[in-house]
């Protein structure tokens, strides 16, 4: 792996740069009795942990960022209830960003240099991590995403930047194949968008289903601004056995209405994954043709038959009812397969913040290498979506994944993958780059 | 009474580089990187007003030029080692070339058809992007290398992820920029642009040549917008095609309409003014959109030429 972005830093600060140039201006005079140059005092030992949440309040994931705030409320709630972190509370700065990149930069600009919070954390679209991860790493703030894509696994960002909340899509894509390919058939159609969300699909999928015997016969590319998919569908092969479909946004309605009309009774076994339907609730009549279809799922929506007492806990404490609803709105779907990703990546903070006995930002550098001394997570009502295995290296978490059936208007889990069945070979090591 | 409104002008823009400079020293850190990121938004306003506000096109495609010099600088510094300098150059030259060739075809048309033929090719840009996502990432985006964090240049050592050395680059391409605007809209050109602006039928059966002057504005208009793409990508380390989206082209409109179209200082107004109202209304209201479409809309009632615009109609007649 090759070092991108963490650029060496220069030892000469803002404010001694700016004292030199000042010498020749006499600015430095005006810098050194100006209130504008008033800072923030040192945090105290008793003066609370701020965590900076980034999140999708507005714009297209904010669905997404509704739930991922309540979960964040809920979470830090329970960790102040117990005497915060390291013995002081722990606040927590919400700022929107819009789902938008130009914007997103700009919050953690602004947690870092404004709110001077300890880490951020919480962002979920990847074109808005991208675009926040260098200022991350320029400005040397913790930037824990809840993001799924692999732009932290493949050591694209920077030695600031986590994922320990949620699997990427490689893990998840790599984890169902075998599954597919034994229980729906091996001749596979991939439906996706055409952006790289689904370029993580169309390049990872292929070779996992490669290595299970099967065959990826056809790939169909969306363009995002589709409104209609009628004239892809014929393009997909008649000897298709699985259908695998990715198309996220509102757009999934009208997707499987016109795959409905397209197939009538007669379709192949169909896979998708839950981002497209998250949030929207199964019993719409447009979804009534994915009944007997199958989702992967990072958390089931539905409580199970064998619900564990950590899913029982985190559900009633984020305020989701036993279908996946809001418990104040049953009409309020939740993000319930991924925004377990948040409240795990809060007690991992929790967890890395007391093992390097975190204090202020001087132990910034602390908190990075205990971050990725984490090796493993037990399920827990910390861990509640189940036991996972932390890489260091690539700052990425390994994590069990659901396969669920859609019947009835409700999904029931079929298949859960094992930890092993979503690992990979590990290339990136950011431990390499400097702190 | 010219000579002494010329000096006044000089003066008007001389201290507010200067006050942007003096600034950064009592700026708190936060505002001193939101104003980095502004001064560079507000470049872009400044090349899109050379067109709306000084020639009366009104173009809804605008992202497309900025994006033409984020790519061309972001996919240069990412792709080769041609370093931070030439990569800057080849934004611009992209932003350039597009901007020629968008003019050929979009000033055969004027008015309402101009606005949706740059609005489409706009839209032509951004489905260009998200189709080779295999080399732009689409809108996920590109990070630049650590390669492309520094540079030397005439034996300076230029380190972008330094923030004092980001802000003074940006102020000295808004002083440039400024320099290029003040020069052309004072001059006969300018005067010709109005001309077209207030009445083009006329200023054409006085002999000018409206096409090539409008062709030459929406040129000079489209590479001040590159640029500040070109910076924008290079000093933030990031391109994206969202940067392409027409929300960008709407961004320059109204940072332009905000400050005062067919003023020099207006964009730069409009856009720090635009910046802080969401920024400051984000933190209270999810609806700070909403907040800030009434904003506009008390603005086009009561100051319908835009804050600069109306101060010159009512009480500074000399502001250019």
């Amino acid at each position: 792996m090759t070092d991108k972005t963490s650029a060496p830093k220069s030892s000469v600060t803002r404010r001694t740069t700016l004292l030199g140039m000042g010498a020749a201006t006499g600015a430095g005079i005006l810098s050194s009795v100006s209130p504008g140059f008033v800072r923030y005092s040192h945090a105290q030992t008793s003066a609370p942990i701020k965590l900076g949440f980034e999140c999708h309040r507005t714009g297209i994931g904010a669905s997404y960022g509704r739930w991922y705030e309540r979960v964040a409320r809920a979470a830090v709630k329970i960790i102040n209830e117990e005497g915060g972190i390291n013995g002081r509370p722990v606040k927590l700065i919400v700022e929107d960003d819009g789902t938008d990149p130009k914007r997103g930069a700009e919050v953690v600009e602004k947690f870092a240099t404004q709110h001077k919070v300890d880490a951020v954390f919480g962002t979920l679209f990847s074109h808005v991590v991208v675009a926040a991860a260098p200022r991350a790493g320029e400005l040397k703030m913790p930037y824990l995403v809840v993001s799924e894509g692999t732009h932290v696994s493949s050591g694209s960002l920077n030695r600031y930047c986590f994922q320990p909340g949620i699997t990427d899509v490689r893990s998840q894509v790599t984890s169902v194949a075998p599954w597919i390919t034994q229980n729906l058939g091996k001749k596979v159609t991939m439906i996706f968008p055409d952006y790289a969300f689904g370029y993580d699909h169309r390049d990872n999928l292929p070779p996992a289903i490669k290595a299970q015997g099967g065959e990826v016969v056809e790939m169909i590319a969306v363009p995002p601004t589709e409104t209609s998919f009628t004239r892809y569908l014929p393009r997909i092969p008649a000897d298709t056995d699985v259908l695998y479909h990715i198309m996220v946004g509102p757009a999934v309605l009208t997707f499987v209405t016109e795959l409905g009309q397209f197939y009538g009774s007669q379709r192949p076994q169909i896979f998708g994954f839950i981002d497209s339907v998250e949030a929207v609730d199964l019993s719409t009549p447009q979804l009534s043709f994915l009944d007997g279809t199958y989702f992967w799922e990072g958390m089931p929506r539905y409580a199970q038959k064998d619900q564990s007492e950590w899913d029982k806990f985190y559900r009633t404490a984020v305020g989701v009812n036993e279908n996946g609803a809001s418990i104040a709105d049953p009409k309020d779907i939740a993000t319930y397969a991924h925004m377990y990703g948040v409240w795990e990546t809060l007690f991992t903070i929790k967890q890395a913040m007391q093992t390097a006995g975190y204090n202020g930002p001087q132990d910034k550098a602390k908190f990075i290498e205990a971050l990725e001394a984490i090796e493993t997570f037990e399920e827990g009502r910390d861990h509640p979506q189940g036991n996972k295995i932390f890489n260091g290296k690539n700052h990425q978490v390994y994590g069990h994944h659901n396969i669920s059936k859609v019947e009835g208007g409700r999904m029931d889990v079929v298949h859960r993958t094992s930890i092993e069945d979503g690992m990979y070979e590990v290339t990136a090591d950011y431990t390499k780059m400097s702190l | 009474m010219r000579s002494e409104n010329t000096i006044r002008v000089i003066a008007l823009h001389v201290g507010v580089l200067a006050a942007l400079f003096l600034v950064q020293f009592v700026l708190p850190d936060y505002h001193h990187l939101a104003l980095t990121r502004v001064m560079l938004l507000a470049i872009y306003a400044m090349g899109y007003n050379m067109l709306f506000g000084y020639t009366g096109l009104l173009s809804l495609g605008h992202a497309m030029f900025f994006a033409a010099g984020l790519y061309g600088a972001g996919m240069t510094a990412y792709y080769t080692d041609l370093g931070v300098p030439l990569a800057f150059v080849i934004g611009i030259i992209c932003g350039a070339a597009l901007s020629l060739v968008i003019g050929v075809i979009a000033l055969r048309t004027t008015g309402v058809a101009f606005m949706i033929v740059t609005m489409m090719f706009g839209q032509v840009a951004y489905l260009t992007i998200t189709y080779f996502t295999d080399y732009t990432r689409g809108e996920e985006g590109l990070t630049m290398p650590t390669s492309a964090r520094s540079f030397d240049l005439l034996g300076l050592h230029v380190d972008l992820t330094n923030a004092v050395q980001r802000y003074n680059l940006a102020l000295g391409l808004l002083a440039l920029t400024l320099l290029v605007i003040f020069v052309v809209v004072r001059g006969p050109i300018g005067r010709v642009l109005i001309a077209i602006r207030e009445n083009e039928t006329r200023t054409l059966m006085l002999g000018f040549d409206t096409f090539r002057m409008k062709l030459g504005a929406l040129v000079l208009s489209g590479t001040i917008s590159a640029m500040a793409g070109a910076a924008y990508g290079l000093m933030f380390a990031y391109v994206g095609a969202t940067f392409a989206t027409i929300q960008y082209s709407i961004e320059a409109l109204l940072f332009t309409l905000l400050g005062g179209a067919g003023t020099i200082l207006g964009p730069l107004l409009g856009s720090i003014l635009m910046f802080y109202i969401i920024d400051i209304t984000s933190e209270y209201t999810q609806a700070y959109l909403l907040v800030t479409g009434v904003a506009l809309v008390v603005l086009v009632l009561f100051f319908p030429k835009g804050i600069l615009g109306t101060i010159r109609e009512r009480w500074l007649s000399w502001l250019p």
